[in-house]
């Protein structure tokens, strides 16, 4: 039985200033080859100006069945945003 | 079984309230199952339809078409990868997903069982098959996986210069002389109807829509979107001077009927009686095959040169 090419997960800097995106993945035997085939597979039309590539097996994702206990807790702190304080009306510059 | 009933209930809630399916969320069995069948099949359509466009690289009438080919059969092996991909978020291997096209227990899309006979062919595939594609393309950027859905965003974006190309060859066709004028019409013809079935059967027929309309992976029906279709082509047409076989305007219903589909026919070239089944796949395998040692020494490589980095961090 033939080995398959190790998954990597590919991300896109679509111009400077910008955060590099996850847009897909691609088989690749090694780093250099999984940045080449990402170069054919995903900027075939100018999307990005760099490349990240990294060995799907390294991602480490959170558990859709823990989403209450982790993202809960954000909800009820209003306090946390700028809207949650009331001050005078025609008040500049706060 | 009271806890399957409860995920059943907040999947089918979460597509209800259109939130997107990720590769980590509790999904049914059969929705996973219904998905890779169609991703799959949607993959293993873009790669063996390089194949009869490959066969005209070489006898493009000009430079400028054999630019616009290449990278358009390039596009279609990128599509493949980006659902292959998608695929693979839902448990399978690529080399599972490869040996299922290649034993033929997968499908691909049957047009691709037709043979690209004249130039004029390289103009209907692009303007016909691609423009039947994207119709099902476009409503499957809505579809419910996430995966799925964004890699057709993707393959939406690049397939529309496919589809203009290959107006823009069967227009210069429908400009030139008598024979060509010819050859254009005729290539027509013979990719209406194939291109119409591309659609799948008629809704009465399909045992898959129910479910897929219920699961958002479809969100309209075959016969929607193959009215739509037609609707559409048949006023792109009168731009070329040609017809469409069979296609007349219905006043009553305010859309072009377009006569009988030959679903046994259809049904024959799916079960692998089409004009090139045997060849398409026998290419498909042979390329596997002779890439076996490819993939084999870039892993060795990739091997030896873990290893000597390794070795040098140690004596650093």
């Amino acid at each position: 039985m033939e080995k398959e090419l190790p998954l990597w997960e590919v991300f896109i800097r679509s111009r400077q200033g910008l955060d590099h995106k996850h847009v897909g993945s691609l088989h690749a035997a090694d780093a250099q080859m999984a940045i080449e085939n990402a170069r054919d597979v995903y900027t075939r039309r100018q999307e990005g100006v760099s490349i990240w590539v990294v060995e799907s097996i390294h991602i480490t994702a959170s558990d859709p069945a823990d989403s209450d206990p982790l993202f809960e807790p954000a909800k009820d702190k209003a306090y946390r945003h700028p809207t949650f304080y009331q001050l005078p009306e025609g008040i500049k510059h706060i | 079984m009271d806890t399957t009933k409860n995920l059943e209930e907040i999947f089918q809630s979460k597509i209800d309230h259109e939130i997107k399916i990720e590769p980590k969320d509790w999904m049914p069995d059969a929705y996973r199952k219904t998905l890779i069948r169609q991703i799959s099949q949607h993959a293993h359509s873009e790669i063996v339809g390089m194949l009869p466009e490959g066969n005209w690289i070489t006898r493009t009438p000009s430079l400028r078409r054999k630019v616009a080919l290449l990278a358009k059969i390039q596009d279609e092996a990128g599509h493949g990868l980006y659902l292959y991909s998608a695929a693979e978020t839902l448990g399978i291997t690529r080399d599972q997903l490869l040996d299922e096209l290649h034993t033929g227990k997968a499908k691909y899309s049957s047009i691709f069982n037709y043979p690209a006979l004249t130039w004029a062919d390289m103009g209907s595939v692009g303007w016909l098959v691609d423009g039947a594609a994207i119709m099902n393309q476009v409503m499957l950027c809505r579809t419910s996986y996430g995966p799925y859905a964004r890699a057709m965003v993707r393959i939406c974006k690049e397939e529309s210069f496919h589809h203009r190309q290959g107006f823009e060859i069967l227009l210069t066709l429908a400009q030139g002389t008598e024979a060509q004028k010819k050859m254009c019409q005729e290539s027509i013809n013979r990719w209406w109807k194939p291109a119409l079935m591309m659609f799948g059967p008629p809704d009465e027929q399909s045992s898959n829509t129910e479910m897929s309309m219920k699961w958002k992976i479809k969100r309209e029906t075959n016969d929607e979107l193959r009215q739509r279709f037609v609707d559409v082509a048949a006023e792109q047409v009168k731009f070329l001077n040609m017809t469409l076989p069979d296609v007349v305007w219905n006043e009553s219903t305010g859309h072009y009927d377009f006569g009988t589909l030959d679903w046994d026919h259809f049904w024959n070239v799916v079960k692998g009686n089409g004009p090139c089944n045997k060849q398409r796949l026998d290419a498909r395998i042979k390329a596997h095959e002779n890439g076996v040692w490819v993939r084999e020494a870039a892993l060795a490589f990739a091997e030896k040169q873990k290893v000597r980095q390794q070795s040098q961090v140690k004596t650093a």
